[in-house]
């Protein structure tokens, strides 16, 4: 075991303490323990598009729609809206959590089955096709009401069992009351306190998962097909199986996310996946750094709180005087829209490695500021 | 079969549009080898500047649309100036990034600035029909057919016959060498995406009395402007109008007279188009294969 690996177990050991102990610090609300479950979900997708598009160097402009898949797995499994497939009608067959690996699977299948088309499809080809699978997906959800719902949706809970069981309204002075979850012997309050641990617990196996299948041969593999198709197919590589498989484990990812939000979310329909979702997954492995890992979390947490805060402060940003932009609507739709544009346009102008890259650069500056005063 | 008429006649209107955006897709990717993503959302954004100009200010149709291509023009040669110049020699993907950014840029700034209400679009042509024997021939199909080809022509005209038009191809064809004896590639690529943006604007306006506006509008008509250069050639423009002339009429066949597809399902095979011709036919159906150097 190398030295190096060692400091790296053990900084992620802290880390898993530190996401653990996160939720019982008094500033983490239970709106901000919600909040951070969706980085995890986030960062989950990322490690995914990640694996495919950063590291062996397919891009994929269609993520969303492996997620759909994962999401309605789950969905489709644990309603009792009476969904049929065939002559089988779904009636809650299953508990949520052990939906989480079935959704992963499911969608790794498709990606992986995806992937031999996408075999003779070369760069830009292969963003043009993945697009359009994720803007057709929607349709064809929709096609199919009988099995998914369609645009109505599913419930994923019987609304009373899970999300409100655990706060009790008390009949005197009508304030409500957390009664909590017990799990091994940890007490967990709420529902969002639940889904936190939930998400992370995934989330930090499946970093670790991919930590250890990009440290080696798999991933030196993957790595020679970004640089150089050619050259790695000469050195003995086989393409068609490394392709197909980077597009599996990476579906696979994308699909344990999906399912993990519409376990957040408690619903599905097609709104939930919108194209949107696809290319703000690529925004996130941007802003990350493409082909790095753990600075994932950075885009994740981009990502989410982009959408829910940061976009509707652009106003302080944009001063007042400026003619048309100074009177700008901030709670308009559109605007956290812009900002993901610009900010993904100046990223890749400015840092086109990300956080990532801006960590390494910073480190090596600081390096070098050591030797210098040395 | 008067009503497979009118559906051909239909489909040819519907299929003009996605020619006029599927040309300005090829137009860009003989240039610079990109697939501009933000096509369609470019083409929304110039439709919301008609709109404005012909509610708010009470202009009349055909000022507001040339006004329009002129300000599209602009906005073509000013993005690739300031946002793809630059990458212009980076991987595949930064540019395609690039344009993804583009398109977040644009549709968030429509719906900032005109919200995301959905709003009617004046059409330049009657909401009538003629009579041919039984067939009846919708005016407005016909006349967005009609705005499609002159349009063709006249950038057929201009690449043939003008010293721009020349310099143009010359640049798309080998930049070095055209680099050599004086042409201003860079302003010339430019000028290609102001053109490409200006039929984007054109496939806008003529979609826009149909799909209504809003800042979604052109997300399904920029995938079968998709389907239709890939199904032509993506290096092809007759084969960009072609594929888009067939595409239209293509799929309002199968969404009249395959029940299973309908209305719901046309994105869907559309893809499905992409998908086997990219895997049967890579180069489409008028392009020209091109062997891989290795």
């Amino acid at each position: 075991v190398k030295r190096a690996d060692l400091i790296r177990v053990s900084v992620f050991l802290l880390a898993v303490v530190a996401l653990f102990l996160l939720p019982r610090l008094p500033f983490v609300n239970d709106f901000r323990a919600q909040q951070f479950a969706y980085v995890g979900i986030y960062f989950i997708a990322l490690l995914g598009l990640n694996l495919l598009t950063g590291i062996t160097g397919q891009i994929s402009l269609g993520h969303g729609a492996f997620m759909l898949i994962g999401g309605y797995t789950t969905a489709i499994l644990m309603s009792d809206q009476e969904l049929k497939l065939g002559s089988h009608v779904f009636a809650s067959d299953m508990r949520d959590i052990w939906t989480i690996p079935l959704a992963g699977l499911v969608a790794g299948i498709v990606g992986f089955l995806f992937g031999f088309p996408a075999l003779r499809l070369a760069g830009l080809y292969l963003a043009l096709a993945t697009f359009a699978v994720a803007v057709a997906a929607p349709a064809v959800v929709k096609k199919f009401h009988g099995f998914t719902g369609g645009g109505g949706g599913i419930n994923l809970f019987d609304l009373s069992t899970r999300t409100q069981s655990t706060s009790v309204t008390d009949p005197v002075t009508f304030e409500s009351r957390d009664l909590g979850i017990d799990i091994l012997g940890i007490t967990i309050p709420t529902f969002n306190e639940w889904l936190y641990y939930l998400c992370w617990t995934i989330a930090l196996v499946m970093f670790g998962v991919a930590w250890v299948l990009l440290r080696g041969r798999f991933g030196r593999t993957l790595r020679a097909i970004r640089d150089s198709e050619l050259a790695a197919a000469s050195s003995g590589v086989n393409l068609a199986r490394y392709k197909t498989l980077a597009f599996g484990v990476s579906a696979f990812y994308a699909g344990v996310a999906g399912s993990l939000l519409a376990i957040a979310t408690t619903f599905v329909n097609p709104d939930t996946f919108p194209i949107t979702l696809s290319i703000f997954l690529l925004v996130g492995v941007v802003v990350g750094g493409l082909g790095s890992l753990w600075p994932l979390v950075f885009g994740a947490i981009f990502i989410h709180f982009m959408q829910i805060e940061w976009a509707q402060r652009v106003e302080a940003i944009i001063p007042n005087w400026l003619p048309v932009l100074g009177d700008i609507d901030t709670d308009a739709p559109g605007a956290p829209a812009v900002a993901f544009g610009v900010i993904l346009i100046l990223i890749m102008l400015a840092f086109p490695a990300g956080a990532a890259g801006l960590l390494v650069s910073l480190k090596s500056l600081a390096t070098r500021g050591y030797h210098r005063v040395r | 079969m008067s009503e497979f008429f009118q559906q051909v006649v239909a489909g040819l209107g519907d299929g003009a549009i996605y020619a006029a955006l599927a040309l300005a897709l090829v137009l860009i990717h003989r240039a610079t080898g990109v697939i501009n993503f933000a096509q369609g959302e470019m083409a929304m954004f110039t439709t919301y500047i008609a709109w404005t100009l012909i509610e708010n200010h009470g202009w009349s149709y055909w000022p507001a649309f040339v006004v329009t291509l002129a300000f599209a023009f602009v906005l073509g040669v000013g993005i690739q100036r300031v946002v793809i110049a630059p990458v212009s020699s980076a991987s595949v993907l930064t540019i395609v990034i690039m344009t993804i950014g583009l398109v977040l840029t644009f549709n968030g700034l429509a719906g900032l600035i005109w919200s995301a209400e959905i709003r009617a679009f004046p059409s330049p042509f009657p909401n009538e029909t003629w009579q041919l024997g039984d067939v009846s021939i919708s005016q407005e199909s016909v006349g967005t057919f009609a705005v499609v080809l002159v349009l063709v022509a006249l950038l057929w005209a201009f690449f043939q016959f003008t010293k721009t038009g020349l310099a143009l191809r010359a640049s798309a064809l080998n930049p070095d060498a055209s680099r050599l004896v004086g042409v201003r590639v860079g302003w010339m690529l430019a000028i290609g995406w102001g053109l490409a943006a200006m039929l984007g604007a054109v496939a806008g306006m003529l979609a826009a009395p149909t799909v209504f506006l809003d800042p979604s509008m052109m997300q399904a008509t920029l995938i079968y402007a998709f389907a239709a250069a890939v199904l032509g050639g993506i290096d092809s423009p007759f084969g960009a109008v072609a594929g888009g002339l067939l595409l239209g009429v293509g799929l309002n066949l199968i969404g009249n007279y395959v029940d299973f597809v309908g209305a719901d399902l046309k994105l869907p095979v559309a893809l499905l188009i992409i998908l086997v011709v990219l895997l049967v036919r890579p180069a489409g159906l008028f392009g020209k294969p091109i062997a891989r150097r290795v």
